[in-house]
């Protein structure tokens, strides 16, 4: 298997809520502290990326965030007016009035204009080889695979025309596991583990992109190993909770009840995580992210992800 | 004390599901959105009456088992009255069910407005028309709220619960029908389609043509047109039908529960969404927190009381003697349950704080704590709705 940080292009998709900016801004952060310049891109902007690395609002033109990372927002205007630029020599502002005034039209009523646009782009950024690495923080599960299968989606719709010229090398770039894979994102929970199993499915028969990985995020840790239960239950009986008190100077009771919330949690999540690890192709990795305590959402927690990744890797 | 005390978050809620007739939910991907949508309804029919319906999207596999839903499509089918005699409860009124399929709906709608049979063939055989009803995004927010309409103006049930389809941006789906409308309506889209109708191409739309033609390629652009100019007949019945959805959701028997958890991401967008219904004077009925950490986490005195564990965890366990537990193992115990409760406080502290910011808001706010397990049938939605409502 390639190495998830040696391939070209990584899309990170989940269902909403499971942390998946977080977890492909910390992925683009650990790629650039092993030396690679990397590029990532929030496919539907809504500045939580921005609010992950602490800068100012990201753009369609990269910014250097961090020393090696670039980051930027997908917007699909701007990406049709560079193709336009880059491939018909069309002169950009106003000049193409009707069309960018149709665009909205065109992309609309097209299916898979507005996701080639962004794909494009994407894979338009390897092809340059301007980064080792572009990390796209994309759609959720629910619209992941119309964008990675519109390559082929237009090229059924389409027969002539530069897009359909355009389309084949894009596949090239998408179908080769050793340049782009997929990471999916999910939190030990029931109805991300179900759309993770779901996705997965649809990934491999819907698309040619390699899933290179399952990211289970939020995993809380152990509290007590074998036997430790039951010690923890003596300590929760009224007599020995009522010595506790008087030895610790409070009562323990809020202490008790949010190790057994913890403990129950903990329990259910790992059902879920076996119905994951059920669910998946058993040559598909899954990486554990721990449950981060962290005071605020940001650079340090980031960073925390970051290096919880590099350990799971293995780096 | 005023002879007329503000209602309490509870009761005004609870006016809300006795009072409106629809009551739509939104909020981010993942905070529960499904779920709250059917436990109000759940809620509904057992203390209020009536038939109450939840029309939902993609519901958890075993929450859909539970209420009956499994593999029932846009039908609405009732909850049997076995899985509230499971739940312990005699509900007043009736609760239904529908799932919703928006392929099957856009068929629907199709059929109902094509003029003529073969139009309606030709529309549903388009390539292009199978691919937008299929997979384009915006079509699925719009969808949801034209079967909303249609549901309410067949006039079966006391109360519709909704929950939205996940949007990229949760407002979509509110300006959705207003889009479908100006879409069908555009002078842009006749503009575009006219040569193909007239095989005529117009002076001035030829550059654009000959752009679009070296992009698209031609076929292509005939086929839209083709599908566009199938989709022209059904023109006035389209748009007047997204007109009527659209005052539907401004209506005053229509409200809006926004769903939230208090993680940032969510609450930016819980935020943005309030403020967009507060822009268009859309009836904003609540907001409702959902998996808010129980308050003793925020016990004060409790995170004394860890920080002792933690220092002197090998003390307390020598001191409580090996009748608990050997010491080592105790010793290691005390101190993961001391360090794991002020873990969690870190995050109960952080939450409280966004709490309290939303809670200056005028609007009513509602929280459901924490649930440990899963939530899987009729009486889980009830103890959830519980929270919500008492």
């Amino acid at each position: 298997m390639t190495d998830l940080l040696d391939r070209r292009l990584i899309f990170v998709s989940g269902k909403g809520g499971v942390g998946k900016t977080t977890v492909a801004a910390a992925l683009a952060l650990l790629a650039t502290q092993h030396g690679k310049r990397t590029l990532v891109c929030e496919v539907d902007p809504k500045g939580d990326l921005a609010a992950s690395y602490e800068c100012s609002p990201t753009g369609f033109t990269p910014r250097e965030v961090q020393p090696g990372l670039w980051a930027m927002s997908m917007n699909t205007e701007e990406s049709l007016r560079e193709y336009l630029k880059l491939n018909l020599r069309i002169p950009v502002a106003g000049r193409i009035g009707p069309l960018a005034r149709a665009f909205d039209f065109v992309a609309t009523a097209a299916p898979g204009v507005k996701e080639i646009l962004t794909v494009g782009k994407l894979c338009w950024e390897v092809r340059e080889g301007h980064y080792d690495l572009v990390v796209a923080d994309a759609s959720a599960t629910g619209h992941i695979v119309g964008q990675l299968s519109a390559p082929q989606g237009i090229n059924e719709l389409v027969q002539v025309g530069l897009v359909r010229q355009q389309t084949g090398w894009m596949l090239d770039i998408l179908s080769d596991p050793a340049l782009t894979g997929l990471c999916i994102v999910a939190t030990p929970e029931e109805m991300p583990v179900s759309e993770t199993i779901d996705l997965a499915g649809r990934v491999a028969k819907e698309t040619t992109v390699d899933l290179a990985s399952i990211i289970v995020n939020r995993v809380l840790p152990e509290l007590f190993t074998t036997g430790e239960e039951e010690i923890f239950d003596r300590l929760c009986e009224p007599a020995v909770a009522d010595q506790l008190e008087e030895m610790a100077g409070g009562p323990p009771g809020p202490i008790l009840a949010a190790a057994r919330l913890a403990v129950t949690m903990r329990r259910t999540r790992a059902g879920h995580l076996e119905r994951l690890r059920a669910g998946i192709d058993p040559s598909v990795p899954l990486l554990y992210l721990p449950y981060l305590f962290a005071r605020a959402h940001g650079l340090r927690a980031l960073r925390q992800a970051a290096e919880a990744l590099g350990a799971e890797l293995g780096l | 004390m005023s002879p007329h005390p503000a209602p309490t978050a509870s009761a005004s809620l609870d006016q809300l599901l006795a009072a409106k007739e629809i009551v739509i939910c939104c909020g981010s991907g993942g905070v529960g959105k499904t779920t709250t949508a059917a436990a109000a309804a759940a809620m509904a029919a057992v203390r209020h009456g009536g038939k109450v319906l939840v029309v939902t999207v993609d519901p958890a596999r075993r929450l859909a088992d539970a209420l009956g839903l499994t593999g029932i499509g846009n039908t609405e089918s009732q909850v049997p009255a076995a899985a509230f005699s499971a739940a312990g409860v005699k509900p007043r009124g009736q609760l239904w069910a529908a799932m919703l399929d928006t392929k099957q709906s856009w068929d629907d709608l199709v059929r109902a407005h094509g003029p003529d049979q073969a139009t309606i063939d030709q529309i549903l055989a388009n390539p292009l028309y199978q691919n937008i009803s299929g997979r384009f995004v915006q079509s699925h927010d719009y969808i949801a709220m034209e079967r909303l309409y249609e549901l309410h103006s067949e006039g079966s049930y006391d109360l519709i619960v909704v929950d939205t389809p996940p949007t990229r941006n949760a407002i979509d789906f509110l300006e959705a029908p207003q889009r479908m409308g100006d879409f069908f309506s555009s002078r842009l889209l006749r503009w575009l389609i006219a040569p193909y109708r007239s095989r005529l191409v117009n002076f001035a739309s030829k550059p654009f043509y000959q752009v679009a033609d070296r992009i698209l390629g031609t076929q292509f652009l005939q086929d839209i047109a083709e599908f566009f100019i199938l989709f022209q007949s059904m023109y006035d019945g389209f748009v007047e039908r997204a007109r009527s959805v659209s005052r539907l959701l401004q209506d005053r028997r229509t409200t809006f529960m926004v769903v939230s958890t208090l993680e940032a991401s969510p609450l930016t967008e819980a935020d943005f969404f309030i403020e967009a219904l507060t822009e268009r004077k859309l009836h904003l009925g609540a907001v409702i927190l959902n998996r808010v950490l129980p308050d003793y986490l925020l016990d004060e005195g409790a995170s004394v009381v860890a920080g002792t564990m933690e220092k002197s965890a090998g003390d307390l366990a020598a001191r409580l003697g090996a009748k608990v537990g050997p010491p080592d193992q105790l010793e290691r115990v005390l101190g993961e349950i001391a360090s794991s409760f002020l873990n969690f406080q870190v995050v109960a502290q952080r939450e409280a704080e966004q709490r309290a910011e939303l809670s200056a808001r005028p609007d009513v706010v509602a929280t459901i704590p924490f649930f440990e397990t899963d939530i899987t049938d009729l009486s889980g939605l009830l103890r959830l709705a519980e929270h919500i409502w008492s």
